[in-house]
Parts: structure tokens; C-alpha cells; sequence
């Protein structure tokens, strides 16, 4: 392999193999335009891959079977044993790993996409350098920023340490289960990971600075899973803050400032999950006159253009929601301006889910939003304990929303709670998008039994008239 | 009771005409039927009956304007009250018998789609129609409006446009800002359709602009200001160096039939030159003689018959093609258009059947066309139904041009100038030049239609007709 001074030129240059990366180069290729693929890693996927969406969820199902696995004597199935082989669970994880970085690794090959590892560095309005790579510079006709976002850090407090104090990387590593961890954070990563390590057997605390969790989604949804995680947590202390996080040798001690007196209390381990930084700095932005804002994000249009008419950037480095899905969108979308369509980053919908049990998803407005906005809504509930499906699995807590404008119908938002939200509110994301109404989404027919039936009949009750729940007011 | 008189739907999507004269004045009687104006579109004048009997009241047009479809032109006072006014009396008049070569065609397609594209405009003409009679201002106007007094009143926060994604990708490619446009869709949805209408209609207040009229001033200025149209509207440093001439009538028609056949037809020219030494000998020795019959016995008499022949032989040249019902039409008639240059700019008379007519019936018929033609003085029918078209630079000079095919049609045949040239004759070891009366003949024709080698093979066709007199006549 030759190492040393060597330029290319290619016509679409990608910086980041994460999922807005990976996916604008593929659209790109498809497009029939030459790409160059730049990752650190040797594989694409990124963040999402490699220590995020996929890790997590994979084994978050594992502790769903775990919490399964203690229902079932309800049932009537009782499993005497129900024992963690950590090391089988990491290993279970990378596999599952390893598959889709060779698939993603194989798609780039298939569609004729150069794959570099190595770190890019921006040298000018139209070239990177290269750091650590076969090539070591890239001349490109269009760039596509992808590098996404790291894990934000509290002050004071290092992941440099004993590892003791874990980020959601460290976390995702399992080393062990804690008897005793805080979480540090009340949004997804705290609660997913925090519901894990519960399952697990971990006593978990989990500590907020806000005077609630999940601070994005209406209130009345995240009540089941407060309730679950109020059954399952040793303690969630709201309105609090961390005021020093102590490594030692073989536990952390940390210094609580809530409302009422401070405290101290002593933790095996220590997880920071606090939201997430863009990944801008050292990449040498302001050669290339990539303009970025104070927080560090990238300004762009609703192509994704920068200020460099050039050069496109896309998913968390352009900040809003730091999700997966969300990047993938706009990769597409600046692969297909650099293609000459028309297209842009023209949303109504993200739908964000929270792997948690109950699972927790909502898109489009929600009730919160319309409310702080004025607007004229109505909202519709369908409680779960009315739901036979939802009985047939013993999920009965749980629940299906829907915000519609309250002169038109039309379908603003939804919001579910409860076991497979993330699969159902799908329909609620193409109701949204298509401008549907809520006769639209009851006039439409749900197998039964299945929990989406919750869905139209969460549109029937916006309407006035749900088969399994009285009518309000009205009953005999 | 006073009848407004409004310029009716004329047909084959003609929008506008141009006053040419007015034949009564205010207080003149009228029967249902008298001719009250000259109206001049596309090419042909086309005089204008009195819808009713009764007396002119008022006279709102005058020579040199330019009036829409729908637009009141006169105002009657109705003799009887209860007769019906003829809505399109132009229409009825329009209706010629079906061509005897043309029977026993099927209708096609494509004659279905122009139907409903009529139909199309009918409505559009009835919608203004009803906007003139009732002095309302315009639909932008109207638009605007509305939108003022809604942002005034309603909160910002209103949302998006619904909208499916595919409509709204759709609008960004017609350059369609959602929220102007009318909603056809329940609660409000803006379906493709009502889209593409509004693109269409943006269309036509482009046209419009090139004629504002009183009633669309307003909208035109709030449009200025709105769109920033400056570039062409703006006082240029050289304005005065600019002569601005409005685009109207003949060359309005010229420019938009040209710039059709220019982006739809994939033009291909082939050229050759026709030995006429021997016809040219036979034109002079029969000219005086029909001469004195009145007509002139030009060289084009004999192309046409010479062109009749090879369309005979490779039909695909007297054909349109129909990209939407994938058909090609071959035409069992022979409509030859013969591109004429007038006072007014370029026009194309069509002289029927020319394969049922003798070279003297040609020889007096098309001087006379050609004479109408320059006189302005030629029905729309003498215009309709060209099947191909010959165009004959010959008397200005040129040896070559690249003519462009007149659409619907296949082909055109350019002549240039013929000249005494010298040709040689048998090979190279023996060989003798001679001079010969050389004619250009320049075929363009669509590709999609016929290929080069047909195009070579109808040119052969063409020449050797012209190069012998007698062959023409057997051929004819």
C-alpha cells in the first residue's frame, strides 16, 4: 500500500460514513455520480452503528425478553433460571454489529463507491487532506458534510478516568452490571440506557436537571413510562443538579444540588448522558468557508448547502433532532441537489421513539407545541386497556394519541405509549406528511387483533365515535 | 335588455386576437348574424357575427387592441329577450365537413386529448367570462388580497400547507409556493393537480404582462413589487437605446409554433441537389400557356407533385407522430403547406389534395392562395391540416438553410436557389463538364418519425422526379 502525496479528484467527496453519510452517498451513486467515502472507521456506519441505535436497541430487546421472562408467570410460564451471560451478550451485540457493517461495507463496494478510512481536514474550498489514509489529499466538484455529533460532557467530569464515569459508548460496552449506577441525563440515552442496566439488575438513579423527563414528548405519554420507571428505578430526582462526580478506585462519589439541601451519595458506576456535540472542530471549516454558528453547528438551507455553495451538510452537525432517520433524509436530499433535482429538506413529520418498556413515540406537532402556538386542536386518546390486543399480550398500559386541527381534521401529530410504538407510528408519520384527516385514518380498515387497530381508533374517537370506548358524556 | 358581447372561445386554443376593425358603430341595428368585427389570431382574420339582434350600445374595443377570450368587446341592446344568445358562433361556423381523403379515420387519441384540452379552455373561457361580467378584480389580485387580510387576521402559526410529499416536491419543481395555491383536497389538502393548475396559470400572467390590461394593472404592479421582476422591467441604463416591440399576433404565433418544434422534434437535414436543366426547359415552353389561363407555372408546381409522389412511396414523411398514445399517423391526404412571406411576417396557406390536382389546376390555384395569403384575406381553414410543408428561399438567393419542420408535421422541403453549375459527367478516365441548372433541395425532418436512410431514399424520389419531366408525369 502506498503512502505519501497523492491527490484525487472526485466529483461528490462524503466526510462521514454515519447514516447521513453513508445514505447521501448512496443516493449519490445511484444518481450516477462518482463518490468518495471518507470514514475513521474502517466500516460504514457510524455512530448509529457502531455505539448508538444499533448496540442499544440490540440490547434493549434483550432486556425486554428479561422483563418478558419475569411476566410469563403470569401467564402461566414460569422460567426458574433466568440468568445473563454478559460475555454471550456482547458477543450477541457485535454480531449483530459485524453483519451490517459488512452489508453497509459491501452496498458502498457494489455501487462502485471508493471507501476511504481516515480523518478528512478541510485545506481549501474545494480539498481535503487526509490524515491516516491511503490518499492524502481529495479534490472534490461537491462535498457532503456528515460528521456527526459527540457525547457532550459535564464539566468537571472526565471519561478519561478508571472508567468508572461512562459516556453511552462505555456504557453500551457492558463491562459489568453495577449494583448500584446513576444516570446522569432524563432524555432517551438516559432512560434507555438507565432501563437497561434496571433490567439488568442494576439499582439505578436517575438524576434531571429540568422537572421533568423526556422533555420533547407530551406529558400525558410520558406517564406510563414514569410509572414504570418509578417501579423499576431505586430513585429519580428531579430538579437537580450534579454539582461534583468524584472518580475513585472502586466507586464515584457524587455531590447532588437539588431544590432542598444538597447531598452526596456513593455509585458503582456513573453514566453523563447530557445530549450530544457536533463534530465541527479540527476539521478545518473555515478554510473551505464553511460557516458554523455558536454552538458549533453548521448553517445550512433547506438543501443542506452551507455557506460554501459547494459543499452540503447534513445530520447532526447541522443540529435539530439528533437522529439517525433525520440524517438519512437529508443525505438523500443534498445527493439529489448535487444531482440537479429539486429537492429539500421538506418535513412535517420526524417521528422519534424511545426504546424503553413502554415504548414512547411520537411525530409530527405535538400537544404541547399546538398549545404553546395557539392553535385550534383537537386531541383524542385511546386508552390501550381498551384495546384486546393489547390485553392478549398483557400490555394493557399503554396509550394512542392524535392532535388534529380542530376545524379541518387534519392529522397534526401523534403520540404512543406503549410496547411497538416505534413500529405503529409509522402510519401516524405518512397520515402527517399526506395532509390526511382523521377520517382518512378512520375510514381506513386495521387488522384485528393488533395494536394499530389503536390507531383508527384513536381517529374514530377524534371524530366522536370509537367502537371500544363510550363516548364522552354519554354514557347510559 | 343589454347583453354584454364577449370574444368567443375561437378554438384550437387560440386565447387572444387583435382588433382589426370595427363594422358598426354605437346605435347601429343589428340582426343575429351581421358581421360586427374583424378579429385577426393566428394568422387568419377571422370576422366576428352579432350574437343577437338588437342596437349597439357601446363600443369597447377598437383597432390595434388585443382581446382575451371572455373579454367584453361590445354591449347590445336585445331586440327580444327571449332569444338565446349564441354563445360560440365561431365555433359553428368553424365546422367544416369532414375531409373526404380523411374518412373512415378513427379518431385518435391524441384527437381525443386535443378535445378535452378544448374543453379545458372552454372552462378557463367561461371562468373569465365571469370574472369580466361581473368587473371583479383578478384572481391574483384576489389572491392577494385574501392572503393580506388572512395573515392579519389569523396567527402566523398556521402550519404547513397539507400537502402529500410528493405534492409538495412537485411544487418545488414548478417553482409553486404552496400557500397560494387553491386547495381542491378535503380540509384543505392541495392535491397535484391544483398545483400544476397554478403552475399553468402562472403561466398565462406571464403572457399576460406582455398586454396588461386595465383590470390587471393592479395585480401587475402588487406582482412587481412582489416578485421583484425587476431585471425586465427596470429603466435599463440603455432603455432608450431599446426599442420595445409587443410580441403580437403573426410573430407571437411564429415565435411559440417555432420554439414548440424546435424542443419537441429532433431535427435532422439532408441535403442534395436536383438536376432541373430539362424541367426548367419544359416550364418555359408551357408557361406563356397557363399564363394566359391566369397562373403561373412556378417551379414549385412541380415540386409539389414531385413531393406528392415520394410521400406515396414513404408515407412516414406526410405523418405526425403521437408520443402519448405511442402511435404514428400516417396521412392518406396530401395538405401541402407552401411557407409564405408576407407584409405581415411568415405564413403558411395550405393547398389541398394536391395529389387529386393536375399541374394547371395547381399552376392557377396556388398563385391565387399565395395572393390571398399576402392580402391577409385567407380563412382559418386555409391554414388547417397541413400534412407537410415546402418552403422556397430560391427567390432571395441562398444555396442552403436548415428549415424547421412545421409541427405537427414530419418534414419540410427547403429550396434554395437554383443555379447554372458545372457537373461533371462519366468517370475518371473520361469525362466532360457540363453546365446544368442545379436546385438545393434541403429535407428536415423528425427523426422520432423516419431515419436517414429514408430521408436519403425520399430525396432520390424527389430528384429524379424533378430531373426528368416525363417521369414526373408518370410518377404524378
Amino acid at each position: 500500500m502506498v503512502m505519501g502525496e497523492f491527490t484525487q479528484e472526485t466529483e461528490v467527496l462524503v466526510v462521514g460514513g454515519g447514516p447521513g453519510g453513508y445514505a447521501a452517498a448512496f443516493r449519490a451513486a445511484d444518481l450516477g455520480m462518482e463518490v468518495t467515502l471518507v470514514d475513521m472507521r474502517s466500516r460504514p456506519g457510524g455512530v448509529c452503528l457502531f455505539r448508538g441505535c444499533i448496540p442499544s436497541k440490540t440490547l434493549l430487546n434483550v432486556s425486554e425478553l428479561l422483563l418478558d421472562a419475569r411476566r410469563g408467570s403470569e401467564m402461566g410460564v414460569s422460567f426458574k433460571d433466568v440468568r445473563v451471560d454478559l460475555s454471550k451478550m456482547r458477543q450477541w451485540k457485535n454480531q449483530v454489529v459485524d453483519r451490517l457493517a459488512d452489508g453497509l461495507k459491501e452496498l458502498c463496494k457494489k455501487r462502485g463507491i471508493q471507501f476511504v478510512q481516515g480523518r478528512a481536514i478541510f485545506e481549501d474550498h474545494n480539498r481535503v487532506r487526509l490524515i491516516e489514509a491511503e490518499v492524502s489529499h481529495v479534490k472534490f466538484k461537491h462535498a457532503v458534510i456528515a460528521t456527526g455529533s459527540r457525547v457532550r460532557s459535564l464539566p468537571g467530569v472526565s471519561f478519561e478516568g478508571g472508567g468508572r464515569v461512562m459516556s453511552s459508548t462505555g456504557a453500551l460496552e457492558i463491562p459489568d452490571i453495577p449494583e448500584k449506577l446513576l444516570v446522569i441525563g432524563g432524555g432517551y440515552v438516559g432512560v434507555e440506557l438507565g432501563s437497561l442496566y434496571a433490567a439488568l439488575g442494576s439499582r439505578v438513579t436517575l438524576v434531571e436537571v429540568a422537572d421533568r423527563l423526556m422533555t420533547g414528548a407530551d406529558q400525558d405519554l410520558v406517564k406510563p413510562l414514569l410509572q414504570h420507571l418509578e417501579e423499576t428505578f431505586e430513585g429519580i430526582h428531579l430538579r437537580t443538579r450534579v454539582k461534583r462526580v468524584q472518580e475513585e478506585k472502586d466507586h464515584v462519589n457524587v455531590t447532588f444540588e437539588g431544590e432542598g439541601e444538597g447531598f452526596q451519595e456513593r455509585f458503582d458506576r456513573v453514566l453523563v448522558a447530557v445530549g450530544r456535540v457536533p463534530h465541527t472542530k479540527e476539521l478545518g471549516l473555515e478554510k473551505a468557508d464553511v460557516r458554523v454558528d455558536d454552538e458549533g453547528f453548521i448553517t445550512v438551507d433547506e438543501q443542506g448547502r452551507t455557506s460554501n455553495k459547494q459543499i452540503f451538510a447534513v445530520g447532526d452537525v447541522v443540529g435539530g433532532v439528533m437522529l439517525a432517520h433525520k440524517a438519512m433524509y437529508e443525505g438523500k436530499v443534498a445527493a439529489e441537489v448535487i444531482g440537479g433535482q429539486s429537492a429539500a429538506f421538506d418535513v412535517q413529520a420526524i417521528p422519534a421513539v424511545v426504546y424503553t418498556d413502554p415504548q414512547l413515540a411520537w411525530c409530527g406537532l405535538t400537544e404541547e407545541e399546538c398549545r404553546k402556538r395557539n392553535m385550534e386542536i383537537k386531541v383524542a386518546r385511546f386508552p390501550w386497556s381498551a384495546s384486546g390486543r393489547a390485553m392478549t399480550l398483557g400490555l394493557s398500559r399503554g396509550m394512542t394519541k392524535l392532535i388534529g386541527d380542530a376545524k379541518t381534521g387534519r392529522i397534526l401529530g401523534m403520540g404512543i405509549v406503549g410496547r411497538h410504538a416505534g413500529e405503529m407510528i409509522a402510519e401516524g408519520v405518512l397520515a402527517v406528511e399526506m395532509g390526511a384527516l382523521a377520517e382518512d385514518m378512520a375510514l381506513s380498515m386495521h387488522p384485528h387483533p393488533t395494536l394499530s387497530e389503536t390507531e383508527g381508533e384513536v381517529a374514530e374517537a377524534f371524530l366522536g365515535m370509537s367502537t371500544h370506548i363510550m363516548p364522552s358524556g354519554s354514557e347510559k | 335588455m343589454p347583453l354584454e358581447f364577449k370574444l368567443p372561445d375561437l378554438g384550437e386554443g387560440i386565447h387572444e386576437g387583435e382588433i382589426v376593425e370595427v363594422l358598426v358603430s354605437v346605435g347601429d341595428p343589428v340582426e343575429d348574424g351581421t358581421l360586427v368585427l374583424l378579429v385577426e389570431t393566428d394568422k387568419a382574420t377571422t370576422e366576428v357575427p352579432s350574437p343577437v339582434a338588437g342596437v349597439v350600445k357601446e363600443i369597447r374595443v377598437k383597432p390595434g387592441d388585443v382581446v382575451k377570450v371572455g373579454q367584453v368587446m361590445m354591449v347590445f341592446d336585445q331586440a327580444d329577450e327571449s332569444v338565446e344568445p349564441k354563445e360560440k358562433p365561431s365555433k359553428e361556423d368553424k365546422k367544416e365537413p369532414p375531409q373526404e381523403g380523411a374518412r373512415g379515420e378513427t379518431p385518435s387519441r391524441k384527437d381525443r386529448g386535443r378535445e378535452e384540452k378544448e374543453r379545458e379552455e372552454d372552462r378557463a373561457a367561461e371562468k373569465e367570462k365571469g370574472e369580466a361580467a361581473e368587473e371583479e378584480p383578478s384572481e391574483a389580485v384576489k389572491r392577494e388580497r385574501q392572503k393580506k387580510t388572512e395573515s392579519s387576521e389569523k396567527p402566523s402559526q398556521e402550519g404547513p400547507v397539507p400537502a402529500a410529499p410528493s405534492t409538495r416536491r412537485l411544487a418545488r419543481e414548478l417553482g409553486v409556493d404552496l400557500s397560494q395555491v387553491k386547495a381542491s383536497g378535503p380540509g384543505g389538502r392541495v392535491m397535484p393537480e391544483d398545483v400544476k393548475a397554478f403552475a399553468e396559470k402562472g403561466k398565462e400572467v406571464e403572457e399576460e404582462k406582455e398586454a396588461p390590461s386595465e383590470a390587471r394593472k393592479v395585480s401587475l404592479e402588487e406582482k412587481e413589487a412582489a416578485e421583484g421582476d425587476e431585471e425586465r422591467k427596470k429603466p435599463s441604463m440603455e432603455e432608450e437605446a431599446v426599442e420595445r416591440v409587443a410580441l403580437r399576433s403573426i410573430r407571437k404565433a411564429t415565435a411559440r409554433r417555432m420554439a414548440l418544434a424546435w424542443s419537441e422534434i429532433p431535427h435532422v437535414t439532408h441535403q442534395d441537389a436536383a438536376d432541373i436543366t430539362e424541367l426548367e426547359a419544359f416550364r418555359q415552353k408551357y408557361k406563356e400557356k397557363i399564363q394566359s389561363q391566369g397562373g403561373a407555372l412556378s417551379l414549385t408546381v412541380f415540386v409539389l407533385k414531385a413531393v406528392v409522389a415520394a410521400l406515396k412511396a414513404f408515407p412516414g414523411f406526410n405523418a405526425t407522430i403521437d408520443m402519448e398514445s405511442e402511435e404514428i399517423l400516417l396521412k392518406k391526404y396530401y395538405h401541402m403547406g407552401v411557407a409564405t412571406d408576407t407584409d405581415r411576417g411568415l405564413i403558411v396557406p395550405v393547398l389541398r389534395n394536391v395529389d387529386r390536382k393536375s399541374v394547371t389546376q395547381l399552376a392557377l390555384e396556388l398563385p391565387q392562395l399565395v395572393q390571398r395569403t399576402r392580402e391577409g384575406k385567407i380563412d382559418r381553414e386555409d391554414l388547417a391540416d397541413g400534412t407537410f410543408t415546402i418552403t422556397n428561399i430560391g427567390a432571395l438567393g441562398g444555396r442552403a438553410f436548415t428549415p424547421i419542420v412545421n409541427h405537427p408535421q414530419t418534414a419540410i422541403l427547403g429550396l434554395a436557389q437554383g443555379r447554372l453549375e458545372p457537373v461533371v459527367r462519366g468517370d475518371l478516365n473520361s469525362y466532360k463538364v457540363v453546365p446544368r441548372l442545379m436546385l438545393p433541395l434541403i429535407l428536415g425532418f423528425d427523426h422520432r418519425v423516419v431515419d436517414g436512410a429514408d430521408a436519403a431514399r425520399f430525396m432520390n424520389t424527389v430528384k429524379e422526379a424533378l430531373q426528368d419531366p416525363e417521369n414526373l408525369l408518370m410518377v404524378m
